[in-house]
């Protein structure tokens, strides 16, 4: 096999899948196939697919966060009552910003300092920022700003037919940085090499301590950041959102061909992952007789499928 | 890499059990201080009543998880699916007997059989497939609530069989059914761990797989019976959940269970890391955590909020048992005592 197509397998082997997924589905569905269900898919899983940028930077590392539904809603729910009490929605976007990294910084030095296992302390944070967020405001709460009036009616009008709202501008510009930060930098290099051998990137002389904590930084400030997505795309605060997004956000991962033990993997992936994503729940949206516990079950099949082709990829490239 | 220093073992400790008896303990007088009725157990109709038996009814459904866990975790894996099990249970039995007319005992069985089957499937992608056990039981965690979703048709099923509401709600000999339950599963549990080998296979898998492979042990066999086992305590405590509330409800039932299960463990002695285990000390620290949220309850916090302060002692638990901490700890007092 050409070592092109080896190393980038589960990468081509989700961008196929979407292709066939939206290929069918649009032979299935009438006026399936458009650029505005296209741009629906991103801006109706634009706080996802943030958090899911995160993730990736996260799980390149070896590592995993199971706390970023948690910080998404405490983050909508948080801002929502600041700017309902006649904050400055900038300032609030500051402040929660700030709560995020300095979060997502506390859990790592916990994970790293303290060695303990990731999941252990990021499921301890789900709790406590699900619990903080239901301190705040046990319900739902609407935000009215002018300024989140123009954000939310704003669109950029590609053709005739295609409006692309704000959300999913800000997913857009995400990924971008997430894949410049990933794949050009050399923090996102550090990252796969802790991924791949936490004891050879010491031995290398590599800052393992603060990359892992900046990364747990990074996607705490990106699920704060995808919490004030939410409440531009909800126009609202609710402390109970994004029960079980920490799971969608670690599949999307997943399907975009990132290896879950860390060390390998690519943004673009990533994107993938959002679209194979955003196509079943969309394809289901169309059908009207298949409910969202179907997504689930799909979603959880299709991550099955995708790490047993890793783990087949990985013994025969290990072979070599 | 290889470690070519001699493993040293570290020493025994005093008693395992102490720390999260003492943690216990703790919480109870800071709870008689706050309420000086909190210990105080009544007798109505035959039936002990009080907080303490209800920490114990309630806390019965998080004992059972964690005895599935411990063992899981024993073996050096972990079980995210059991809180997604329970759902399936109560959804199953659930749907049986009021949909379908089942009889009661083939509802139960029906039920568990399920969770068993679900607790086969983790194991048989630990064992057979070689998944990490995060990922392995992450993907039946999220199959299994929808799953739960789609037996049910996504509608919360009420439950009216005076039998079947025994099991959560019920007395034996003046205490609840739910928790002789439970000591009836930690002595067989206890029985066949320790009078048989079995107790340490699990925990020779736990600490060297491959040592206990060489040394003739079906590391995966034991390993894919752990997570049965556990979907079996899963399917059970499902099923004294449905029959606590009357209701099957797959979404909320069993939510955020699996932390409350690891934690019992953590907090009992089990190292994350596997090898020796303590089902004693797990159980303890499923009642720490029951009475943590009975204490919440009694204090008016809402029970929303009252995950806060839960994941606070996990995080300083963690960290107080942490190497680390008791690295500089040992070196605090060992330049006190030059």
């Amino acid at each position: 096999m050409n070592p092109f197509v080896r190393r980038n397998l589960p990468l081509i082997s989700t961008a196929a899948i979407f292709i066939l997924l939206f290929a069918s589905a649009s032979l299935k569905y009438d006026g399936f196939f458009s650029g505005s269900v296209l741009v629906n898919i991103f801006s109706d899983n634009a706080v996802l697919g943030i958090t899911a940028v995160g993730m990736t930077l996260v799980i390149f590392a070896g590592g995993i966060d199971l706390s970023v539904g948690a910080v998404v809603a405490y983050t909508s729910i948080f801002s929502a009552i600041l700017i309902q009490r006649g904050e400055h929605p900038g300032a609030v976007a500051f402040y929660v910003l700030s709560l995020g990294a300095l979060f997502g910084a506390f859990m790592g030095t916990l994970i790293h300092v303290f060695k303990q296992p990731a999941f252990l302390i990021t499921l301890a944070g789900m709790f406590l920022a699900r619990g903080m967020g239901f301190w705040v405001s046990n319900e739902s709460t609407s935000i009215t700003h002018p300024l989140y009036d123009s954000l939310s009616r704003f669109e950029l009008s590609i053709g005739e037919n295609v409006h692309v709202p704000l959300t999913a501008l800000l997913l857009l510009a995400t990924i971008v940085v997430g894949y410049v930060v990933a794949h050009f930098t050399r923090f996102g290099r550090n990252l796969l090499a802790i991924g791949g051998s936490e004891q050879s990137a010491l031995l290398m002389g590599l800052p393992v301590g603060a990359t892992k904590i900046a990364a747990y930084t990074l996607n705490s400030t990106l699920a704060a950041f995808a919490g004030l997505v939410a409440t531009l795309y909800t126009g609202s605060g609710n402390p109970s959102l994004g029960v079980g997004l920490e799971l969608d956000s670690i599949a999307i991962v997943v399907i975009g061909g990132t290896l879950l033990a860390g060390g390998r993997g690519h943004m673009i992936g990533t994107l993938f992952g959002i679209l194979v994503f955003g196509t079943i729940q969309s394809a289901i949206l169309f059908d009207g007789r298949l409910d969202s516990a179907w997504v689930r079950i799909v979603v959880a099949a299709l991550l099955l499928t995708f790490i047993l082709l890793q783990r087949a990829i990985v013994r025969s490239t290990a072979k070599r | 890499m290889i470690d070519y220093a001699i493993p040293q073992t570290p020493p025994p400790a005093r008693s395992p059990l102490i720390w999260p008896l003492a943690g216990l303990g703790l919480l109870l007088v800071i709870n008689v201080i706050i309420n000086p009725a909190f210990l105080k157990i009544s007798i109505l109709d035959g039936h002990l009543y009080g907080l303490p038996i209800d920490i114990l009814n309630q806390g019965s459904r998080g004992m059972l998880l964690a005895l599935g866990m411990t063992l899981v975790i024993a073996t050096g894996g972990v079980d995210l699916a059991v809180g997604s099990l329970m759902a399936v249970a109560g959804a199953v039995t659930s749907t049986l007997l009021v949909q379908h007319g089942a009889s009661l005992p083939v509802a139960i069985l029906a039920g568990v059989s399920v969770t068993a089957l679900g607790g086969l499937l983790s194991g048989l992608m630990v064992s057979w497939l070689g998944l990490q056990p995060i990922v392995a039981t992450l993907i039946l965690m999220i199959a299994g609530r929808g799953v739960a979703q789609k037996i049910t048709g996504g509608e919360v099923i009420v439950v009216q069989n005076p039998s079947f509401e025994f099991l959560g709600n019920g007395f034996v000999l003046g205490l609840p059914f739910s928790i002789l339950l439970v000591g009836v599963f930690y002595l067989l549990a206890q029985l066949f761990l320790r009078r048989t080998a079995a107790g340490l296979f699990i925990e020779a898998v736990g600490d060297n797989e491959k040592a206990a492979r060489f040394a003739g042990l079906s590391a995966a066999k034991v390993k894919a019976l752990v997570y049965v086992f556990s979907g079996i305590c899963a399917g059970v405590a499902g099923l004294l959940a449905t029959s606590n509330i009357r209701a099957a409800d797959p979404y909320r039932a069993g939510e955020m269970m699996e932390l409350d299960a690891i934690f019992a463990v953590v907090v009992g002695g089990t190292a994350l890391t596997g090898g020796r285990f303590l089902i004693a000390g797990a159980f303890v620290g499923a009642l720490l955590l029951q009475t943590l949220t009975t204490t919440m309850y009694v204090v008016g916090v809402p029970p929303d909020v009252a995950t806060v302060p839960k994941a606070l002692l996990i995080i300083v638990v963690c960290v107080a048992q942490s190497d680390v901490t008791r690295g500089w700890l040992r070196g605090l007092f060992k330049r006190r005592a030059l």
